[in-house]
């Protein structure tokens, strides 16, 4: 790396060292905690479209959690946070335009 | 028209960078951006063939669940000495590095022979692929023996989803172990692929997919050729970063694959 990239992980490595291990405990606790809920919901034998909408909040959560503390996106810089997670929710929000299909097939048979 | 001067000696300036970190995290960033939506299309691949097949098969039972509610445990845990291997090296701590890292791969290592177990255990019974060999004296369960006749959706998008990640995690296992373990590492790799060729019968999909081991230690081989250094912690958070999106991706992929297929019995 050159001298501006070496300064620049220095200052990124001195971000982390303030970081405490505590919360990386706790964010890995409210982790397997949220599995086992999850775990917990699998066994209820609920109706599929709610027990996914339950899902895939707690799946949400569990993904923020990750995203923010083990992969340290919650201390970037708020424009990096901003981009990044603006253009993945977009571009798999634009994936949602096939469902419609997938509902009709369902309510129609395949024509 | 008079000739251009070009001054080559002025000291170049440097922009600050937009996203205030260095460029290789930035570069891991926009890569896993671009996997995201790999397995985003993918998941919705799987998502389009439950919603639209009133008979999708509910092959998960108790066993199941119970095994990959130990897999996601494994790769939560695997996050979390990954984390402590980051936070290790931006302190310095060569040893805690490499040690936390040998934990992570670990973790990962555990977490593919349990999916490992899980693939061979619905192939036996009867789930499979065209392309996968049959297993010899092995009997279509009832529960199975219309499945890939009447919902070939279902083994297509399961195999290729859950076998699209397994490479992710088998592939950062190796990462993990290039940045742990540098060049001592490749003779542990090629032991492992051989390994993992020799022990599973011909008839296992993993007789072949052994091979991405080897293609990995060729590889891996190259780069450290070519471009041999002691990795900082800079190295080590970029790999951190890979091995916590293989982890976020498991996060969708365990409710959506089998707990929604699930039919506790």
């Amino acid at each position: 790396m050159d001298a501006v990239q070496v300064a620049i992980a220095e200052r990124v490595a001195e971000q982390h060292r303030h970081h405490g291990k505590a919360q990386f405990f706790w964010v890995w606790g409210a982790l397997l905690v949220i599995t086992g809920m999850e775990v917990y919901l699998g066994y209820q034998n609920m109706e599929p479209v709610r027990m996914l909408s339950i899902l895939m909040a707690l799946s949400i959560v569990k993904a923020a959690l990750i995203i923010g503390y083990f992969m340290h996106l919650k201390f970037e810089l708020t424009r990096m946070k901003w981009i990044t997670m603006c253009a993945l929710v977009f571009c798999l929000a634009m994936m949602c335009v096939f469902f419609p299909d997938a509902f009709r097939i369902i309510k129609y048979g395949v024509q | 028209m008079a000739d251009v001067a070009v001054q080559h000696s002025v000291a170049a300036a440097y922009e600050p960078s937009l996203f205030g970190t260095y460029s290789k995290k930035i570069g891991m960033w926009l890569f896993l951006l671009s996997d995201s939506l790999t397995f985003g299309a993918l998941l919705y691949a799987y998502s389009y063939g439950r919603i639209s097949t009133p008979n999708w098969p509910t092959p998960f039972h108790s066993g199941s669940i119970i095994n990959a509610t130990f897999m996601t445990a494994f790769l939560l845990t695997s996050s979390l000495t990954m984390v402590l291997a980051v936070r290790a090296s931006v302190f310095g701590r060569t040893k805690a590095v490499r040690l936390w890292l040998l934990a992570t791969m670990a973790c990962g290592t555990a977490f593919v022979i349990l999916h490992g177990r899980e693939w061979s255990r619905l192939i036996s019974e009867g789930l499979t692929l065209p392309v996968f060999p049959a297993v010899p004296g092995a009997e279509t369960s009832k529960e199975f023996r219309d499945v890939s006749k009447t919902v070939p959706q279902f083994p297509a998008t399961f195999f290729g989803l859950t076998g699209m990640h397994m490479l992710h995690v088998t592939l950062g296992v190796v990462y993990l172990g290039i940045i742990a373990l540098r060049k001592k590492f490749i003779p542990i790799l090629l032991g492992l692929w051989l390994v993992a060729w020799l022990a599973t019968p011909a008839y296992s999909p993993f007789h072949y997919g052994a091979h991405v081991l080897l293609v990995a230690a060729i590889v891996c081989t190259v780069i450290l050729w070519l471009k041999p250094k002691v990795y900082d912690s800079s190295d080590v958070e970029v790999a951190g970063l890979y091995w916590h999106f293989v982890d976020l991706v498991w996060m969708f992929i365990f409710p959506l694959v089998y707990l929604m297929s699930t039919r506790i019995i």
